[in-house]
Protein backbone atom coordinates (compact mmCIF):
# COMPACT_ATOMS: atom_id res chain seq x y z
CA UNK A 1 0.00 0.00 0.00
CA UNK A 2 1.43 3.39 -0.93
CA UNK A 3 -0.44 6.54 -0.37
CA UNK A 4 1.44 9.67 -1.68
CA UNK A 5 2.28 12.23 0.75
CA UNK A 6 0.12 15.38 0.80
CA UNK A 7 1.47 18.08 -1.01
CA UNK A 8 2.97 20.82 0.38
CA UNK A 9 1.44 24.50 0.51
CA UNK A 10 2.70 27.77 1.71
CA UNK A 11 2.02 29.09 5.09
CA UNK A 12 0.82 32.46 3.46
CA UNK A 13 1.26 35.65 5.05
CA UNK A 14 -1.25 35.08 8.21
CA UNK A 15 0.71 32.13 9.85
CA UNK A 16 1.37 33.68 13.11
CA UNK A 17 -2.66 33.75 13.97
CA UNK A 18 -1.92 29.83 13.55
CA UNK A 19 1.72 29.49 15.27
CA UNK A 20 2.79 32.14 16.87
CA UNK A 21 0.95 30.70 19.92
CA UNK A 22 3.23 28.16 20.49
CA UNK A 23 6.72 30.09 19.58
CA UNK A 24 9.74 28.67 21.45
CA UNK A 25 12.40 31.15 21.39
CA UNK A 26 14.44 29.78 24.89
CA UNK A 27 15.20 26.31 23.80
CA UNK A 28 16.42 25.78 26.97
CA UNK A 29 15.61 26.22 30.53
CA UNK A 30 18.31 28.05 32.64
CA UNK A 31 19.04 24.63 34.36
CA UNK A 32 19.53 22.59 31.23
CA UNK A 33 23.07 22.02 31.23
CA UNK A 34 25.72 23.18 27.99
CA UNK A 35 26.89 26.09 26.78
CA UNK A 36 23.96 28.71 26.41
CA UNK A 37 24.26 30.66 23.19
CA UNK A 38 22.15 33.58 21.40
CA UNK A 39 22.12 32.94 17.76
CA UNK A 40 20.65 35.96 15.75
CA UNK A 41 20.13 36.92 12.34
CA UNK A 42 17.94 37.90 9.16
CA UNK A 43 15.85 36.51 6.70
CA UNK A 44 16.82 38.15 3.05
CA UNK A 45 15.01 37.82 -0.12
CA UNK A 46 16.13 38.11 -3.80
CA UNK A 47 16.41 41.71 -3.57
CA UNK A 48 18.00 41.71 -0.17
CA UNK A 49 14.82 43.04 1.33
CA UNK A 50 14.12 41.99 4.57
CA UNK A 51 11.74 39.07 4.77
CA UNK A 52 9.26 40.12 7.63
CA UNK A 53 7.08 36.86 7.59
CA UNK A 54 9.27 34.41 7.90
CA UNK A 55 9.13 31.62 10.65
CA UNK A 56 11.84 29.54 11.50
CA UNK A 57 11.81 26.20 13.04
CA UNK A 58 14.76 24.42 15.06
CA UNK A 59 15.48 20.88 15.59
CA UNK A 60 18.56 20.08 17.60
CA UNK A 61 20.09 17.67 20.21
CA UNK A 62 20.45 18.18 23.57
CA UNK A 63 24.40 19.02 25.13
CA UNK A 64 25.19 15.12 25.56
CA UNK A 65 24.23 14.70 21.88
CA UNK A 66 21.05 12.82 22.37
CA UNK A 67 17.97 13.81 20.89
CA UNK A 68 14.74 13.78 22.88
CA UNK A 69 13.02 11.26 20.20
CA UNK A 70 12.42 7.13 20.59
CA UNK A 71 14.18 6.80 17.49
CA UNK A 72 17.51 7.83 18.96
CA UNK A 73 18.64 4.32 20.62
CA UNK A 74 22.06 6.21 21.75
CA UNK A 75 22.74 5.06 25.40
CA UNK A 76 22.86 8.53 26.29
CA UNK A 77 20.51 10.29 28.89
CA UNK A 78 17.48 12.68 27.52
CA UNK A 79 16.86 15.75 29.79
CA UNK A 80 13.00 15.91 29.90
CA UNK A 81 13.45 19.53 30.76
CA UNK A 82 15.15 19.81 27.03
CA UNK A 83 12.92 19.19 23.97
CA UNK A 84 14.94 20.75 21.34
CA UNK A 85 12.67 22.67 19.10
CA UNK A 86 12.25 26.39 19.01
CA UNK A 87 10.42 28.16 16.90
CA UNK A 88 10.94 31.96 15.84
CA UNK A 89 9.57 34.21 13.37
CA UNK A 90 11.03 37.76 11.63
CA UNK A 91 10.44 41.09 12.92
CA UNK A 92 9.55 44.09 10.96
CA UNK A 93 13.67 44.30 10.00
CA UNK A 94 13.53 40.77 8.84
CA UNK A 95 15.43 39.83 12.43
CA UNK A 96 14.75 36.70 14.53
CA UNK A 97 16.69 35.27 17.59
CA UNK A 98 16.64 32.37 19.64
CA UNK A 99 18.50 31.13 23.16
CA UNK A 100 19.79 28.11 23.34
CA UNK A 101 22.50 25.59 23.92
CA UNK A 102 25.36 24.12 22.04
CA UNK A 103 24.13 20.56 21.27
CA UNK A 104 26.77 17.87 21.05
CA UNK A 105 28.46 15.75 18.54
CA UNK A 106 25.50 12.85 16.99
CA UNK A 107 25.97 9.51 14.87
CA UNK A 108 26.30 10.38 11.03
CA UNK A 109 26.30 8.20 8.57
CA UNK A 110 28.55 4.97 8.28
CA UNK A 111 30.03 5.60 11.45
CA UNK A 112 31.16 8.96 11.30
CA UNK A 113 30.34 11.87 14.15
CA UNK A 114 28.87 14.52 13.02
CA UNK A 115 30.31 18.13 14.10
CA UNK A 116 27.67 20.38 16.72
CA UNK A 117 24.69 21.36 14.55
CA UNK A 118 20.55 22.70 14.70
CA UNK A 119 18.71 21.76 12.34
CA UNK A 120 16.50 24.65 10.75
CA UNK A 121 13.22 25.28 8.68
CA UNK A 122 12.19 27.82 7.10
CA UNK A 123 8.66 28.94 6.10
CA UNK A 124 7.34 32.18 4.58
CA UNK A 125 4.44 33.12 2.02
CA UNK A 126 6.27 32.73 -1.19
CA UNK A 127 7.57 29.48 -0.16
CA UNK A 128 5.65 26.60 -1.56
CA UNK A 129 7.27 24.06 0.63
CA UNK A 130 9.57 24.46 3.54
CA UNK A 131 13.80 25.34 2.83
CA UNK A 132 15.99 23.26 4.83
CA UNK A 133 19.23 23.99 5.99
CA UNK A 134 21.72 23.68 9.06
CA UNK A 135 23.80 25.82 11.47
CA UNK A 136 26.78 24.90 12.57
CA UNK A 137 29.33 26.78 15.07
CA UNK A 138 32.59 28.65 14.44
CA UNK A 139 35.59 27.27 15.78
CA UNK A 140 34.47 23.99 15.77
CA UNK A 141 37.56 21.36 14.89
CA UNK A 142 34.56 19.00 14.03
CA UNK A 143 32.76 20.88 11.42
CA UNK A 144 36.39 19.57 9.25
CA UNK A 145 35.27 16.24 9.01
CA UNK A 146 31.85 16.81 9.41
CA UNK A 147 30.22 14.47 7.16
CA UNK A 148 26.95 16.83 5.86
CA UNK A 149 29.44 19.75 5.24
CA UNK A 150 31.21 17.43 2.86
CA UNK A 151 28.52 17.16 0.08
CA UNK A 152 29.19 20.80 0.26
CA UNK A 153 30.60 22.77 -2.30
CA UNK A 154 33.65 24.62 0.02
CA UNK A 155 32.84 27.95 -1.57
CA UNK A 156 28.91 27.45 0.07
CA UNK A 157 29.97 25.92 3.32
CA UNK A 158 30.36 29.35 5.12
CA UNK A 159 26.78 29.87 4.42
CA UNK A 160 26.13 27.18 7.11
CA UNK A 161 28.35 28.54 10.01
CA UNK A 162 27.11 31.01 12.59
CA UNK A 163 29.77 33.84 12.41
CA UNK A 164 30.71 34.92 16.33
CA UNK A 165 30.19 38.47 17.56
CA UNK A 166 32.31 40.85 19.89
CA UNK A 167 29.53 41.13 22.42
CA UNK A 168 28.97 37.55 22.47
CA UNK A 169 26.63 35.13 20.77
CA UNK A 170 26.32 34.07 16.71
CA UNK A 171 24.92 35.68 13.87
CA UNK A 172 23.39 33.95 10.98
CA UNK A 173 21.60 34.83 7.91
CA UNK A 174 19.05 33.06 5.27
CA UNK A 175 20.21 34.39 2.02
CA UNK A 176 17.28 33.27 -0.42
CA UNK A 177 19.17 33.98 -3.66
CA UNK A 178 22.66 35.77 -4.71
CA UNK A 179 25.92 35.27 -4.60
CA UNK A 180 26.03 34.76 -0.44
CA UNK A 181 22.72 32.20 -0.96
CA UNK A 182 22.00 29.65 1.98
CA UNK A 183 22.98 26.34 1.24
CA UNK A 184 19.68 24.36 1.47
CA UNK A 185 18.94 20.32 1.28
CA UNK A 186 17.43 17.84 -0.45
CA UNK A 187 16.47 14.67 1.34
CA UNK B 1 27.00 1.84 13.59
CA UNK B 2 23.62 3.82 13.92
CA UNK B 3 21.83 3.04 10.93
CA UNK B 4 18.62 5.20 10.22
CA UNK B 5 15.61 4.29 8.42
CA UNK B 6 15.30 7.27 5.34
CA UNK B 7 12.14 8.63 4.46
CA UNK B 8 11.19 8.47 1.23
CA UNK B 9 11.26 10.91 -1.64
CA UNK B 10 8.29 12.46 -2.94
CA UNK B 11 6.72 11.09 -6.19
CA UNK B 12 7.63 13.14 -9.36
CA UNK B 13 4.95 16.15 -9.45
CA UNK B 14 3.11 15.36 -6.35
CA UNK B 15 5.03 18.53 -4.27
CA UNK B 16 5.28 21.63 -5.92
CA UNK B 17 8.85 22.99 -7.27
CA UNK B 18 10.38 26.18 -5.02
CA UNK B 19 10.34 28.38 -8.45
CA UNK B 20 6.52 28.77 -9.65
CA UNK B 21 6.58 31.83 -11.92
CA UNK B 22 2.28 32.34 -11.59
CA UNK B 23 2.64 32.46 -7.58
CA UNK B 24 4.92 36.12 -7.98
CA UNK B 25 6.08 35.73 -4.66
CA UNK B 26 8.15 32.44 -5.38
CA UNK B 27 10.05 34.63 -7.83
CA UNK B 28 12.68 36.53 -5.10
CA UNK B 29 12.00 33.86 -2.44
CA UNK B 30 13.04 30.65 -3.92
CA UNK B 31 16.41 29.47 -4.49
CA UNK B 32 18.08 29.98 -7.20
CA UNK B 33 21.08 27.53 -6.84
CA UNK B 34 20.62 23.89 -6.81
CA UNK B 35 19.73 22.01 -3.09
CA UNK B 36 22.22 20.15 -1.56
CA UNK B 37 21.13 16.12 -1.90
CA UNK B 38 22.92 14.38 1.59
CA UNK B 39 22.16 11.16 2.93
CA UNK B 40 19.03 11.03 5.92
CA UNK B 41 20.93 10.73 9.31
CA UNK B 42 19.79 11.07 12.41
CA UNK B 43 18.97 14.60 13.37
CA UNK B 44 16.70 14.02 9.99
CA UNK B 45 14.62 10.89 11.26
CA UNK B 46 14.11 12.11 14.53
CA UNK B 47 11.82 15.42 15.07
CA UNK B 48 10.00 17.28 17.32
CA UNK B 49 7.14 15.71 20.06
CA UNK B 50 5.73 18.62 20.59
CA UNK B 51 2.60 20.34 21.50
CA UNK B 52 1.16 18.04 23.91
CA UNK B 53 1.12 20.55 26.76
CA UNK B 54 -0.16 23.34 24.57
CA UNK B 55 -3.67 21.70 23.50
CA UNK B 56 -6.53 20.99 25.48
CA UNK B 57 -6.53 23.99 27.75
CA UNK B 58 -9.95 25.45 26.14
CA UNK B 59 -11.83 24.93 23.19
CA UNK B 60 -9.14 24.85 20.57
CA UNK B 61 -10.70 22.26 18.55
CA UNK B 62 -14.03 24.45 18.17
CA UNK B 63 -13.52 27.67 16.67
CA UNK B 64 -16.87 28.78 17.03
CA UNK B 65 -16.51 28.34 20.82
CA UNK B 66 -13.49 30.88 21.44
CA UNK B 67 -15.83 34.24 22.12
CA UNK B 68 -18.77 35.26 23.70
CA UNK B 69 -20.61 35.25 21.23
CA UNK B 70 -21.07 32.94 17.58
CA UNK B 71 -19.06 33.91 14.68
CA UNK B 72 -21.26 34.55 11.44
CA UNK B 73 -20.99 32.02 8.78
CA UNK B 74 -22.01 28.54 7.74
CA UNK B 75 -21.01 26.12 10.55
CA UNK B 76 -18.77 22.89 9.65
CA UNK B 77 -16.91 19.90 11.12
CA UNK B 78 -13.46 19.16 9.91
CA UNK B 79 -12.31 15.70 10.18
CA UNK B 80 -9.88 12.85 8.83
CA UNK B 81 -7.16 10.71 9.58
CA UNK B 82 -3.38 11.87 9.47
CA UNK B 83 -1.57 8.59 7.83
CA UNK B 84 2.08 7.71 6.76
CA UNK B 85 2.15 6.46 2.85
CA UNK B 86 1.93 2.80 4.22
CA UNK B 87 -1.78 4.02 5.37
CA UNK B 88 -0.39 3.87 9.13
CA UNK B 89 -2.05 6.08 11.28
CA UNK B 90 -0.23 8.48 12.75
CA UNK B 91 -0.90 8.84 16.54
CA UNK B 92 -1.00 11.29 18.81
CA UNK B 93 0.63 14.45 16.44
CA UNK B 94 0.24 18.17 16.56
CA UNK B 95 -2.39 19.61 13.91
CA UNK B 96 -2.28 23.74 13.92
CA UNK B 97 -5.37 25.60 11.89
CA UNK B 98 -5.80 28.67 11.19
CA UNK B 99 -8.02 30.56 8.17
CA UNK B 100 -9.89 33.50 7.90
CA UNK B 101 -13.64 34.41 8.50
CA UNK B 102 -16.87 33.81 6.48
CA UNK B 103 -16.29 37.38 4.96
CA UNK B 104 -12.46 36.40 3.86
CA UNK B 105 -11.32 38.60 6.42
CA UNK B 106 -7.92 37.21 8.55
CA UNK B 107 -7.76 38.62 12.11
CA UNK B 108 -4.07 40.17 10.89
CA UNK B 109 -2.74 43.42 11.03
CA UNK B 110 -1.46 43.12 7.31
CA UNK B 111 -4.65 41.85 5.77
CA UNK B 112 -6.63 45.15 4.02
CA UNK B 113 -9.08 43.31 2.74
CA UNK B 114 -12.14 45.79 2.75
CA UNK B 115 -14.36 43.15 4.72
CA UNK B 116 -15.14 43.22 8.02
CA UNK B 117 -13.70 41.40 11.28
CA UNK B 118 -15.73 39.15 12.92
CA UNK B 119 -15.41 39.84 16.57
CA UNK B 120 -16.16 36.26 17.70
CA UNK B 121 -13.86 34.28 15.45
CA UNK B 122 -10.03 34.40 15.32
CA UNK B 123 -9.44 31.62 13.19
CA UNK B 124 -6.98 29.55 15.20
CA UNK B 125 -7.14 26.33 16.36
CA UNK B 126 -5.28 22.91 17.42
CA UNK B 127 -5.12 19.50 18.64
CA UNK B 128 -3.76 16.26 18.34
CA UNK B 129 -4.51 13.36 16.62
CA UNK B 130 -6.17 9.82 18.48
CA UNK B 131 -4.73 6.79 18.56
CA UNK B 132 -5.94 6.16 15.00
CA UNK B 133 -4.32 9.43 13.38
CA UNK B 134 -8.28 10.85 13.77
CA UNK B 135 -8.36 14.70 14.29
CA UNK B 136 -11.78 17.05 14.31
CA UNK B 137 -12.65 20.19 14.65
CA UNK B 138 -15.56 22.91 14.10
CA UNK B 139 -15.60 25.85 12.92
CA UNK B 140 -17.17 28.17 10.18
CA UNK B 141 -16.32 27.96 6.43
CA UNK B 142 -13.82 30.35 5.20
CA UNK B 143 -14.70 32.80 2.32
CA UNK B 144 -12.67 33.43 -0.81
CA UNK B 145 -10.91 36.74 -0.45
CA UNK B 146 -8.86 38.58 -3.26
CA UNK B 147 -5.05 38.92 -3.04
CA UNK B 148 -2.70 41.02 -5.95
CA UNK B 149 -0.45 38.23 -7.28
CA UNK B 150 -2.50 39.19 -10.63
CA UNK B 151 -5.06 40.58 -12.11
CA UNK B 152 -8.23 39.86 -9.97
CA UNK B 153 -7.08 37.28 -8.26
CA UNK B 154 -9.17 35.38 -5.52
CA UNK B 155 -7.58 32.35 -3.13
CA UNK B 156 -10.22 29.82 -3.12
CA UNK B 157 -11.64 29.04 0.60
CA UNK B 158 -9.38 27.13 2.39
CA UNK B 159 -7.95 26.43 5.74
CA UNK B 160 -4.08 26.42 6.73
CA UNK B 161 -2.69 22.98 8.44
CA UNK B 162 0.49 22.41 10.10
CA UNK B 163 1.97 18.81 11.29
CA UNK B 164 4.66 17.48 12.45
CA UNK B 165 4.45 13.68 12.37
CA UNK B 166 7.38 11.39 13.49
CA UNK B 167 10.21 13.25 12.23
CA UNK B 168 11.87 16.48 11.80
CA UNK B 169 11.12 14.90 7.41
CA UNK B 170 7.65 14.53 8.28
CA UNK B 171 6.86 18.01 9.16
CA UNK B 172 4.14 19.43 6.43
CA UNK B 173 2.34 22.71 6.42
CA UNK B 174 -0.47 22.36 3.59
CA UNK B 175 -3.93 24.18 2.69
CA UNK B 176 -7.17 22.25 2.72
CA UNK B 177 -9.77 23.50 -0.10
CA UNK B 178 -13.64 22.58 -0.34
CA UNK B 179 -15.30 20.74 -3.74
CA UNK B 180 -16.66 22.41 -6.01
CA UNK B 181 -14.87 25.67 -5.87
CA UNK B 182 -14.50 27.77 -9.08
CA UNK B 183 -12.07 29.67 -8.21
CA UNK B 184 -9.61 26.49 -8.28
CA UNK B 185 -8.55 26.42 -11.65
CA UNK B 186 -7.29 29.51 -11.45
CA UNK B 187 -5.39 29.51 -8.32
CA UNK B 188 -1.62 29.58 -8.64
CA UNK B 189 -0.90 27.78 -5.13
CA UNK B 190 -3.32 25.51 -5.63
CA UNK B 191 -2.22 24.61 -8.55
CA UNK B 192 1.76 24.44 -7.96
CA UNK B 193 1.44 20.60 -7.88
CA UNK B 194 2.19 19.47 -11.30
CA UNK B 195 0.19 15.94 -10.83
CA UNK B 196 -3.42 16.55 -10.81
CA UNK B 197 -4.37 13.97 -8.55
CA UNK B 198 -2.01 15.13 -6.34
CA UNK B 199 -3.99 18.55 -6.47
CA UNK B 200 -6.94 16.62 -6.21
CA UNK B 201 -6.08 15.17 -2.94
CA UNK B 202 -5.86 18.72 -1.26
CA UNK B 203 -9.57 19.21 -1.43
CA UNK B 204 -11.92 18.11 1.00
CA UNK B 205 -15.26 15.70 0.34
CA UNK B 206 -18.31 16.67 1.70
CA UNK B 207 -19.25 13.65 4.12
CA UNK B 208 -22.55 12.72 5.53
CA UNK B 209 -21.05 10.80 8.29
CA UNK B 210 -19.42 13.90 9.50
CA UNK B 211 -22.37 15.77 9.00
CA UNK B 212 -24.45 16.49 12.32
CA UNK B 213 -27.96 16.79 12.07
CA UNK B 214 -29.55 20.44 13.00
CA UNK B 215 -25.60 21.27 13.25
CA UNK B 216 -23.03 21.56 10.92
CA UNK B 217 -22.26 20.10 7.25
CA UNK B 218 -18.97 17.48 7.65
CA UNK B 219 -15.94 17.86 5.29
CA UNK B 220 -13.67 14.72 5.24
CA UNK B 221 -9.76 15.97 4.96
CA UNK B 222 -6.99 12.80 5.08
CA UNK B 223 -3.24 14.05 5.34
CA UNK B 224 -0.40 11.58 4.26
CA UNK B 225 2.88 12.20 5.93
CA UNK B 226 6.29 11.02 4.32
CA UNK B 227 6.65 7.26 5.09
CA UNK B 228 9.59 5.04 4.99
CA UNK B 229 11.39 1.84 4.34
CA UNK B 230 10.97 -0.78 6.75
CA UNK B 231 14.18 -1.93 7.62
CA UNK B 232 17.41 0.36 8.15
CA UNK B 233 20.02 1.62 5.56
CA UNK B 234 23.26 -0.07 5.63
CA UNK B 235 24.65 3.34 5.45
Amino acid sequence: MHLPATASQTVGPYFAIGLDALLRTDLAPADVPGRRVMIAGRVLDGDGAPVTDALLELWQANAEGKYAHPDDGQERAVDPRFQGFGRVSTDATGAFRFATIVPGRVPGPDGTLQAPHILVSVFMRGLLKQLVTRIYFPDDTANAGDPVLAFVPTERRGTLIARPEPAGGFTWNVILQGEDETVFFDF
Amino acid sequence: MHPVRPYWRALPGTQPEYLHPTYTSTAKRSPTRPLVRMPQTLSEVTGPIFGHDAVGAGPQDDLTKQHAGEPLGERIVVSGRVLDEDGQPVPHTLVEVWQCNAAGRYLHVNDRHDAPIDPNFSGCGRMLTDAEGRYRFVTIKPGAYPWRNHYNAWRPAHIHFSLFGRAFLTRLVTQMYFPGDPLLPADPIFNSTADPMARDRLVSTFDWETTEPEFALGYRFDIVLRGRDATPASA
